[in-house]
Parts: structure tokens; sequence; C-alpha cells
């Protein structure tokens, strides 16, 4: 069964649509980024989810429960991170975490136990007793994690939860998200692509409203245009013998000369449908005398990919 | 809109005490986490006290009642009530934090009591730390204590009116200062509308009955009807009734914010 589940959402603010027929779902075991550019309506379809906002059509279901019909059984499933972390500043994290508790409904023993692993794990121990208002944007946003788990939902929904930590505290944000994915499902927002790569299993790229990709983030790369071309430094003269050698080779779809300079070239190989054979390039080469000095595969990046999705609808 | 009213409106049965307790515990534990709370006392019990000794005249009217001191109420209330209700909501939607509260399990119902119950218990404290003059009415004469025991519950009645509309006001902005200038001029109404000021806008178009239902809703008319020692209870009934329907409208603040 998917533990969270949208059917056809839309929200309308007045005349903008900033959430337009999206539907997905995840189960248990899967992390979900949610991509988007800013304004793509990533926050306000989590809003949604989580029943803070009503949707304009259509539904969203926790663990089988309409999270607007059935609000309450809903949310007793759900852990949610809003955008930026909010948390009562006048309260200690000790106060603030006891009483999100005890809004579950947790005894006081259970939320006890609860809390001591969870100081552990969220490694809040040396601000237990510190107002939330004096915390480091870090340690505020790990209130605002233990806050979303301190019930151990199924499902976990995070707005931008590595939003402004630095990168020690990103690794350590991901490494807990990772640490807690195998029995719950998540959906984490983000722009951040590195974050997609990972901890997610799953990539939905959202802009303005409408969802342009569901796929794994491997599925997401294939679709990079530098996916499978080279690049190769050559020292030579004339590298247009090296490109019209090439460009001969099954595979390769065009050849663009970067940089041209002190009889050294960078060419840049791009691949057809079928991909080329890097030995066999490497090794024309070597037969026509032709120094190689660098020869790189281009990774596939996923920002380009983004870009490329994004684009699309942009325009509008 | 009209069918999560309804279904408010069933759980009220069912309100879990404890999700109640939870929020009134926050939120007035809230009020001394700043040193606002020392502050707004030490300003009610010096006007209360001031009006009182010096404006109403207390120990020249020689009379073992306290009819001076309660006479100011309504409009010291008119002016802290609004400060002590402002930011119930406002501030959970400036700090965003109404987002984590809204998508607990609870309903909205529980909240919005909890915290009312919140400001309303901080301005009992307000008004048993006014102590003193009623030891010191004692002391000087004996007064009618049924009538100052019934005031007093008057007078805590009223400021819940004051609170539960002050918070229903607080829940439609996410600034506390626009909270603050509404409700003090929404309860600025309540308090004229015995008066001409708002009568006499009525008078020249509206039916006698609607002139009767506005006066009927006057602050200061009913609360000197307690005060009086006079027909208590009618006036007790509109404030709990006032402060009943408020809260229902707050409710509903909350729930046309979610949708809109």
């Amino acid at each position: 069964m998917a533990l969270v589940e949208t059917r056809d959402l839309v929200k309308k603010f007045g005349d903008l649509t900033a959430v337009d027929h999206i539907s997905f779902t995840v189960g248990r075991g899967e992390v979900v980024g949610f991509l988007g550019p800013n304004g793509a309506g990533k926050s306000t379809t989590m809003k949604i989810i989580s029943g803070f906002l009503e949707p304009t059509s259509g539904s969203a279901f926790i663990a089988g429960h309409d999270s607007h019909a059935d609000p309450i059984l809903a949310r007793r499933h759900l852990g949610y991170l809003p955008e930026g972390a909010p948390a009562y500043s006048d309260m200690s994290v000790a106060a603030f975490l006891e009483f999100v508790a005890g809004m579950h409904g947790l005894s006081r023993a259970t939320a006890n136990n609860r809390l001591a692993e969870l100081v552990e794990r969220v490694d809040l121990a040396g601000v237990w007793n510190q107002r939330i208002e004096s915390l480091s944007k870090g340690f505020k946003r790990r209130v605002g994690i233990a806050q979303a788990l301190v019930h151990d939902p199924d499902v976990l929904v995070l707005d931008e939860p590595t939003d402004g930590l630095d990168p020690n505290q990103k690794h350590e944000m991901r490494q807990l998200i990772r640490s807690i994915a195998a029995n719950k499902a998540i959906v984490i927002s983000t722009h951040i692509l590195e974050e997609v790569e990972a901890i997610c299993s799953r990539a939905i790229i959202i802009a303005k409203g409408r969802m342009l990709a569901d796929a794994t983030p491997q599925q997401l790369m294939e679709r990079a245009p530098e996916q499978g071309s080279f690049a190769i430094t050559i020292s030579s003269a004339q590298p247009q013998v090296a490109v019209d050698l090439l460009g001969a080779q099954s595979g390769v779809a065009r050849i663009e000369i970067v940089r041209h300079s002190n009889g050294s070239a960078r060419l840049l190989v791009h691949a057809g449908e079928v991909k080329p054979n890097a030995q066999d390039l490497i090794s024309l080469l070597g037969r026509s005398n032709i120094v190689v000095e660098e020869f790189y595969q281009e990774r596939a990046r996923l920002d380009e990919v983004f870009r490329q999705i994004t684009h699309s609808v942009a325009g509008h | 809109m009209m069918k999560s009213s309804v279904r408010s409106l069933i759980l009220l049965r069912g309100i879990d005490m404890r999700t109640i307790g939870l929020i009134f515990r926050r939120e007035f534990s809230a009020y001394f986490a700043t040193p606002l709370a020392a502050v707004f006392l030490a300003i009610f019990l010096a006007l209360a006290a001031g009006m009182c000794f010096f404006v109403a005249g207390f120990f020249d009217r020689a009379q073992a009642d306290l009819s001076g001191f309660f006479l100011w109420h309504p409009w010291l209330f008119l002016v802290l009530m609004p400060a002590v209700a402002m930011r119930l909501w406002a501030e959970e939607r400036r700090s965003g934090t109404i987002e984590l509260l809204m998508t607990l399990p609870v309903h909205v119902w529980e909240v919005v009591v909890g915290k009312w119950l919140a400001a309303w218990a901080f301005a009992g404290l307000a008004l048993v730390l006014t102590m003193p003059v009623w030891i010191t009415v004692n002391f000087l004469g004996s007064p009618d204590n049924g009538v100052i025991l019934a005031s007093y519950i008057g007078s805590w009645l009223m400021a819940g009116a004051f609170l539960a509309i002050s918070s229903c006001i607080s829940a439609l902005t996410k600034s506390q200062v626009l909270a603050f200038i509404s409700s003090a001029a929404v309860g600025f109404l309540f308090v004229m509308a015995g008066f001409d000021l708002v009568l006499a806008g009525l008078r020249s178009w509206a039916p006698p009955l609607v002139l009767d239902v506005v006066r009927s809703m006057s602050f200061i008319g009913n609360f000197q009807r307690i005060t009086d020692g006079v027909l208590e209870m009618p006036s007790m009934i509109f404030f709990v009734s006032l402060i009943i329907f408020a809260l229902w409208l707050n409710v509903q603040a909350i729930d046309v914010k979610k949708a809109a």
C-alpha cells in the first residue's frame, strides 16, 4: 500500500494555479525528492499533503487516510517539517519536544523513551535545556526533525530539511534521513541536486505547479545531454585531423573544438544514440600518432537534466 | 466550511481535555517567558488601584463598597485585554508555528479553547492580585461581600469576552499591532453600545428592536447591572454567550484561512 498518495491535486490562489494536477504515490522504504525551481509549488503541495492547506480539487492520503476528510487519523501517521523549521522560540528544546509528544497523545513514559532515543539520534544533548531562540540554524533544523520523529511516524514530509545548513550539517542530516529511511515513506523537497543523488530513491520534478518527471536519479541522468560523451585533450597543431578521424566513428554525433592553443586542443565528443566505445577512440588516436594528454568520460550531471526539463515550461 | 463547522460542534463533545491542557500550559507559561507578564500585571494593578483611589475618589466617598474600583474595568480591559490576546494567533502566523500546530493530530476547537483559557487565566491572575483593594475596604468598613464576589466574577467574564473577541481577530492577521488595534476598536463598540455614540448612528434607520438588541449588548450596561447587585444572571449569561460565539468565530477564521 502506498503510504503517501496524491490524486489530481490542484491548488489555486486567485488566478494563480500553484499546483496543477499532481498525482504520485510513495511506498514504504522510498525516499522521494521533490525538485523544482523556487515557486514551483513544492511547498504548497507539501502543505496540502500535511493538511495545512485545503486543495482546490483532488485529494491527498497519508497511510490511506484522506488528509482533509480524516485529518486526525492522517496526522497520526505523519511527521512534518514545515518550511523554515518553525518552533516555539520561547520554549526550551526539552519542553518543546515534550509538548509535541503530548499533542501526539504519547504517554509520559513513552514520550520519555522516545525523546531519550531522539536526543542521541539527532544529537541534541548539548542544547537540551536551551531556549530554541538561542540555537544556531543547524540545531533549530535538528529540533524540527526531532519534532517530526517524536511519534515514530510511517510518513515523513520534510520541506527543505537541509536549507541553510553548512556542509557538515548537511552531511549529518542526510545520514540521519538515510538511517531512518528503510521502514518509512519519506518525501523531501529540495533544490539541491546533489542531495537527490545522495539520498533519494526517486525524484519528482515539478515546475509551474506541474509534474514534469517522476523517475529514479539514474533514469534522469540518462536524459542528460552529456551522457556518454568524452572530453579529449590532444597535443596536436592540427586538431582537425583528429576531428575527422573521430567523426567517422560509429556513435559519434558531433565534435566540438572547445579550446585550441599552443599545440594542444581540447575536443568535446558528443555521443549519438549508441555510445561510442572509449577504448576504440583511444586506440584510434594512438594509431594515428596523436598524443592524448587527457581523456575524460563526461559524467552526467543532474542539474543539466533539471535545467533541460524545467526550461521546457519556463517560457509559459 | 459549513460541513466542517458542524463537525467541529459535534466533536466538541469529544474534546480531548489533555490536548486543551497542553495548549493551555504552553500558552500560559509563554506569558511568563518574557518580562511582558510582569510589566502587564504591574500596569494593570497600578491603573486599577490608581483609578479607584484617585480618579473615583474612594476615600472621599466614604462608602464601604468597590463600585469605584469596578467602574473602570471596562475601560482598563478595553486596552489591556487586546494586549493579552493579540499574540495568541498572530504570533503563530508570523513565526510559521501555526503550520506545525495545525498539522498535529488535534482539533481546531481544542487549540482555540486552550489558548483562550490561558489568556483568561492570566486575566484571572491579574484580578486576584487586586485582592488588597478588597482587604482594604473590609478593613475600613463592612461592604456587601456578595456583591463584590459577583462583581469579580462579572469582571472576569467581561475580560473573557474581550479576550475571545481579540483572539478571534488575532487569528486573521500575522501582525500583532493590527490585531491589537482592531480588537480595541471592536471592543470599543461593545463598551459604548449603550451610548449615543453608537446608537445615534443606528437610530435614523434601524427599527427599535435592533436598537434594543444593540443596547443590550453594551459591556458597560451589562457590567453595571452585575456590580449594582441587581439582575446579575442575564448579564452573566450574556458574557458567557458572547465568549462562546466569539470562540466559534475564531474556529471559523482558522478554517477559512486554510481554504484560502
